[in-house]
């Protein structure tokens, strides 16, 4: 167990720059997820942790000490790999023993022949086996020890890398994107899994992923990363519910945000559709803002838009996407083709809607996220102030 | 008619002659490549053993069938033994030296990035060069006063080797020349298997603790190549097992018989005696040889080096 600290990590491929200088500090024992879209240097950061690959710049500590200069194996970490790397002409026994055998028994000991003639390899040999089979019976492997990859399924497959991981109690559980090769309902499945593990093992778990879902539902703390940089680190929630950029807006939480084009009229007041809202943000008139709004944020106004005191627009529905317990309603806004908005909703609510339908769409002024041209969130200076009252903007 | 009226036997029929229609297809497609079998394989090989159960010489216009013996005079020839054990000594020298000399050059060569394609082409060239003239080169390379080798030897102390007129060296510096010439070719199917290698694995073998060169190559490299090695083992060897030229144009056979191989006795045999019947006979053992090869190392070994 130990905390890792990363500090001012960069690392260019030729002309190509992948991180630019990040710096995080990982505590003991936490689930740490490192999410963006592919290209971001989540990757590359990660195998800068595990010693596959070298940093330009910056270091990487691992409880406490520099481990810079360290082969990836003394640094006391384990690597669960996308597409697990089995060694697939091992057994599964065997590719979960290797990690002992190899600190555990000498070179001699291990060459083929020569390796008969050592009587201590008998005993060690005992006690690796010994561990294996307390890891297999942990992950439900037991009966397949004398399988080959090959023979696995992918979910099977992926346990193995787990074990793998886990027979050396590893300082440090580092996953790169371990469950983008398995089915969608096994990866449902395998996120609880995983959670769990992490929970008995108590290790630090540093988890790469593309898959935001997978970063809101397991990790203690979510590094977003773009461009080779930390966009935002913090819980889950507070990614959600207060993302510090578009990115981060647009790339946590499924259907994404809806972003609607925002102005500032005169006094700082933003202006939806045509309609002021109850919102001041401070910059100067004319400026472009990006409202976020997430799609259980709105809901079915009454009346005409304007109507009603809260933030509204007519919409027209163009899909209803029915997920069983909620329906998904995608609309445009009508006389904006460009503007596509969507709407979690009730059945109840969405079965009183036919294709087509033209319908006010409301929201709280509070639930809004600005950001303003450069992609950085703006936090508003009109919350609680009624529609009508002037907002004074130089505080 | 609706589907609930149909009886079973009204699609019986239609089925029944799709299915023949079927396997007509079936074999239509497969006959051209029966023809070709059968006309560039089966029917020479069904000739070669009838002319190995006669005593035809070419150019004769009449022969006798004569059996076996044929095979009987084979196997009591010593000439014949004598060349098999020759064969047999060229193809132990060969396959061992062919076979981990390439996976060596291979393993070498795979590291390097820039220099790699460099190799590649310098260890490929002696595949393209025709033998015939090559021999040529070699014959000066080891002559035992002019060739630069025993030029090196000498300086050395030692010599001077007359390599390819000495019955004791002569079939090991043929092997040596084959061994030679099949280095890059074999280098090249390794080097198609290294490559084959996903990354990943090496990566988690380094997370793992297998950060020597000797780890690495026992743990993946040398079994995850048991696919290419048990392919390069078999060509190997019946290549090796195929020395033919090397003989007919450097020693023919000489010095003493030292390096009498099988094949330069059936073209004795066949184009120098005309004793085509004779020949057909050698070919045919020399041809049990080759099936025994491939047929017990594709059986015993297949198994044990696929995952």
């Amino acid at each position: 167990m130990a905390k890792v600290t990363l500090s001012s990590i960069a690392k260019s491929f030729g002309p190509t720059k992948v991180l630019g200088g990040i710096d995080l500090d990982i505590a003991d024992g936490e689930f740490l997820t490192l999410v963006g879209p592919s290209g971001c240097g989540k990757s590359t950061l990660i195998r800068i942790i595990a010693g596959l690959e070298h940093q330009d710049g910056g270091s990487v500590a691992i409880g406490g000490s520099r481990v810079d200069q360290l082969r990836p194996h003394e640094r006391r970490v384990a690597m669960v790999f996308q597409s697990y790397a089995l060694y697939p002409h091992m057994s599964v026994g065997a590719n979960i023993a290797l990690p002992l055998t190899m600190s555990r028994l000498s070179l001699w000991q291990r060459l083929p022949l020569l390796r008969q003639l050592s009587r201590r390899r008998r005993s060690v040999m005992r006690g690796i086996e010994a561990d294996v089979a307390a890891v297999a019976e942990q992950l439900q492997l037991d009966h397949l020890l004398d399988r080959k990859p090959a023979q696995l399924s992918g979910g099977q497959r992926q346990r193995v890398a787990l074990g793998r991981a886990m027979v050396r109690n590893p300082d440090v559980f580092l996953m790169d994107e371990p469950l983008s090769n398995l089915d969608a309902k096994l990866r449902v499945h395998m996120r609880t899994e995983l959670a769990e593990l992490h929970k008995r093992l108590g290790t630090t778990f540093i988890y790469v992923t593309h898959d935001q879902v997978e970063a809101m539902t397991m990790s203690d703390r979510v590094a977003m990363m773009d461009a080779g940089a930390v966009l935002q680190l913090g819980t889950p929630s507070e990614l959600y519910e207060k993302p510090a950029s578009l990115k981060v807006a647009q790339f946590i939480g499924s259907p994404a945000i809806n972003l609607l084009p925002a102005t500032v009229i005169g006094g700082g007041r933003l202006e939806l559709f045509g309609r002021p809202l109850a919102l001041a943000v401070p910059l100067p008139q004319g400026q472009a803002v990006a409202l976020g709004i997430r799609s259980e944020a709105l809901s079915l106004a009454q009346g005409e838009p304007g109507e009603g005191g809260r933030a509204s627009f007519s919409a027209r529905l163009r899909r209803k996407e029915n997920l069983g317990a909620e329906y998904i309603l995608h609309f445009d806004h009508a006389g904006h083709d460009a503007v596509n908005v969507t709407m979690r909703t009730s059945p109840a609510v969405a079965a009183g809607l036919h294709e087509t339908a033209v319908v006010t769409l409301g929201f709280d002024e509070a639930a809004a996220h600005l950001f303003a041209a450069d992609g950085h969130r703006i936090e508003p200076r009109g919350h609680g102030v009624m529609t009508g009252s002037v907002v004074p903007l130089r505080a | 008619m609706t589907l609930a009226q149909a009886s079973p036997a009204d699609f019986a029929r239609p089925a029944r002659r799709r299915i023949r229609i079927e396997r007509l297809t079936g074999l239509g497609f497969a006959l051209p490549a029966f023809v070709l079998l059968l006309l560039t394989m089966l029917l020479p090989l069904a000739v070669l053993l009838w002319l190995s159960l006669t005593n035809y010489e070419f150019g004769g216009v009449d022969m006798d069938w004569v059996g076996l013996a044929n095979f009987q005079k084979a196997l009591a020839d010593p000439i014949i033994r004598r060349s098999l054990v020759n064969t047999l000594l060229y193809v132990a020298i060969v396959v061992p030296g062919g076979v981990l000399g390439a996976l060596l050059i291979a393993v070498l060569v795979h590291r390097r990035t820039r220099t790699r394609s460099f190799y590649e082409v310098v260890y490929f060239l002696p595949v393209t060069s025709t033998l015939i003239a090559m021999a040529t080169v070699w014959q000066f390379l080891l002559h035992p006063s002019l060739g630069p080798v025993n030029g090196l030897l000498k300086g050395l102390g030692i010599g001077p080797v007359a390599f390819l007129s000495e019955p004791s060296t002569a079939l090991a510096t043929l092997a040596v020349i084959g061994i030679w010439q099949l280095l890059g070719f074999n280098m090249i199917l390794f080097l198609a298997g290294l490559t084959a290698i996903p990354r990943d694995l090496y990566e988690a073998a380094d997370i793992d603790g297998c950060s020597s060169g000797i780890d690495r190559f026992l743990t993946i490299t040398w079994p995850l190549l048991g696919p290419t090695t048990m392919f390069v083992l078999v060509t190997t060897m019946i290549t090796a097992f195929k020395i033919f030229d090397t003989v007919a144009v450097m020693t023919r056979g000489g010095p003493i018989g030292s390096t009498e191989v099988l094949l330069y006795n059936i073209y004795l045999e066949g184009f120098q005696y005309f004793h085509t019947g004779y020949a057909a006979a050698l070919t045919f053992i020399f041809l049990a040889f080759i099936l025994v090869f491939s047929a017990v190392q594709t059986f015993a070994l297949d198994r044990k080096v696929h995952y």
